[in-house]
């Protein structure tokens, strides 16, 4: 293996454990307002959540890249604190590809909570715990299966992502390319060996993966 | 003296209200008694703070938990209370010890009142602990939600229909518990039900409940003995007396004490001097003008007829009788009443063909 692909290989692992704790961070509490909320905003802010797994990359890869370009309202704020500007480095990829698997962190959590159902939480609430008490003590433990599953999806998505990657950070050695723009250049450049082996790899990776959300994802507890 | 337990709820929902002003006392089993729907459920939740009424009132005592008027609700984390709910709900991802800790650890050393190996002790699940809740029967489910309901240090225990989701036998596994608590522990506790046995087996004190309305409210026998009321126990309707054993007589029949008079049943296990619950129903009482002679019903006492009322039985008629001070009912014919001319003030003999042994 070359070392621009060692590299990709090393760059695409940090990415993707970098969005997957952002979107653990980020995807809980949207999660959890969706699972519990009554609200009728409820819909809509489901459907934006929902939005990257019906878009083609290439689209929210475009409207973000205008965001966060030169003109843009995420660009003019990050310029104005001397952050200069996102695209084509790694926190512009970061964010992007947080947006892209955000649905596949979210969706996971937000059905375990729902799952837990009123009573454990009326349960805890009877038992002096506060409502973050609560959170942290009994819902969090009770929806373990669903970060693990949503942690993993999330995780998968983002090495798997292609068109927001070109869109967004576009093709930096060492910077920005990662495996899927790698291979992408090796058959460009008709080196299919190398080619292989990546892509090989990837099969690989993307079948461990989903082995062990089937195998190990607990079937869900019921409270007793 | 302990302190009394004021309730006041109005809940106004599209196809139900509850409107009640209870005054319970602050000691003893209170149950809140009526059919699905009546509100007892909604009753319970609206004094845990499950539910907010708009307009409420509930203290215990100097407790005010929730005072709409002047805008005060402490939610249920901050009230000392403990609930049951119907499914013991425990926590799946701890050990019986850990939901039993999960209560405790939340309250402070100084308003703790049990110790968990006592609470353990006293429920019987000492030897359960370190399982986890998927390893328990439907009955040890639930007498460890009881017990970890105990440690969270409640100053009452609200208990919703705590046996409904059991069957028979680990009801009957259970209810000898829930006698224990009454005795050992001074703890209020109201209790929800349904189930007329189970009322007349732990209640000291009954409140029926009609559609959201509390239509009666007393110590247990004054409510099972007003024939004025709708017949919410219906077929069921009787009293329960508290009777004493006083000799285990040679043909193998134990011979009851209670104020009024003695009854024999078959053969009991507990020492002389134990006291026993034992409901009447109405409808194993025969009224006879004169001392009966040749009858083969041993159990026969002096009453006096207080009223009589119509019953749902068709053809029937519900007798209030009293019996040194006790009331009892009997469930006569229409046409036997008329025959006999009872009437109220009029002096006869009860006989008594059952008498069901609680406990």
């Amino acid at each position: 293996m070359e070392s621009t692909d060692l590299a990709a290989v090393w760059l695409t692992l940090k990415l993707a454990s970098v969005v997957t704790i952002l979107l653990l961070i980020v995807g809980t509490p949207i999660a959890w307002w969706l699972a519990r909320t009554r609200s009728r905003l409820k819909g809509v802010v489901g459907a934006v959540v929902a939005l990257p797994l019906v878009l083609p990359p290439t689209v929210l890869g475009f409207y973000l890249l205008v965001a966060m370009g030169p003109n843009g309202p995420v660009g003019q704020l990050t310029q104005a604190l001397g952050l200069g500007l996102l695209p084509f480095t790694f926190p512009g990829l970061v964010i992007a590809s947080t947006f892209y698997s955000l649905p596949f962190v979210v969706q996971p959590i937000q059905n375990a909570f729902e799952a837990i159902g009123e009573r454990p939480l009326e349960v805890a609430a009877t038992l002096r715990a506060s409502p973050w008490d609560t959170f942290w003590s009994v819902a969090v433990p009770l929806a373990k299966p669903g970060f693990l599953s949503g942690a993993i999806l999330g995780f998968a998505h983002t090495v798997g992502e292609f068109g927001i990657v070109l869109m967004i950070g576009g093709n930096i050695p060492g910077v920005t390319r990662v495996v899927s723009v790698q291979i992408y250049d090796h058959v460009e450049a008709l080196e299919y060996a190398q080619a292989h082996w990546l892509a090989g790899g990837m099969v690989l990776f993307s079948f461990l993966v989903l082995l062990a959300l089937y195998t190990f994802n607990p079937t869900r507890r019921k409270a007793l | 003296m302990s302190p009394e337990i004021q309730a006041r709820f109005r809940v106004d929902r599209n196809d139900f209200t509850l409107a009640v002003d209870l005054t319970l006392p602050g000691h003893g089993i209170t149950a809140l008694f009526g059919h699905s729907g009546s509100g007892k459920t909604t009753l319970l939740r609206t004094m845990a703070g499950l539910e907010r009424a708009p307009a409420g009132y509930f203290a215990l005592g100097s407790e005010v938990w929730q005072d709409e008027s002047r805008g005060r609700f402490v939610p249920p984390h901050q009230r000392a209370l403990g609930v049951v709910f119907q499914e013991a709900s425990l926590f799946p991802h701890l050990s019986v010890r850990g939901n039993m800790e999960f209560g405790q650890k939340r309250t402070s050393t100084a308003t703790r009142r049990f110790s968990l190996p006592e609470i353990a002790e006293l429920l019987g699940i000492a030897a359960l602990l370190d399982r986890s809740p998927g390893e328990l029967s439907g009955g040890e489910r639930q007498r460890v939600a009881i017990a970890r309901a105990l440690l969270a240090a409640p100053q009452i225990l609200l208990m919703d229909e705590p046996l409904a989701a059991l069957d028979l036998k680990r009801k009957l596994e259970i209810l000898p518990y829930l006698e224990r608590l009454h005795r050992e522990l001074a703890l209020p506790i109201v209790y929800v039900s349904h189930a007329p046995d189970e009322v007349a087996r732990l209640a000291d004190h009954l409140v029926l409940l009609d559609q959201g309305r509390a239509v009666a409210c007393g110590p247990l026998n004054e409510v099972l003995a007003r024939i004025d009321l709708p017949a919410t126990f219906a077929d069921d309707a009787g009293i329960v007396i508290e009777a004493r054993v006083a000799e285990h007589e040679a043909d193998d029949l134990t011979r009851l004490e209670f104020p009024g008079g003695h009854i024999h049943v078959s053969r009991r296990h507990e020492p002389v001097g134990t006291l026993l619950r034992c409901r009447i129903h109405a409808r194993d009482v025969s009224l006879a003008l004169e001392p009966p002679m040749h009858t083969s019903i041993l159990n026969c006492v002096d009453a006096i007829v207080v009223n009589l009322a119509p019953t749902d039985t068709p053809g029937h008629v519900l007798v209030r009788l009293d019996v040194a001070g006790n009331p009892l009912l009997a469930r006569i014919t229409r046409r036997s009443a008329d025959k006999l001319a009872i009437r109220p003030g009029l002096a006869l003999r009860a006989q008594i063909k059952a008498v069901a042994l609680l406990g």
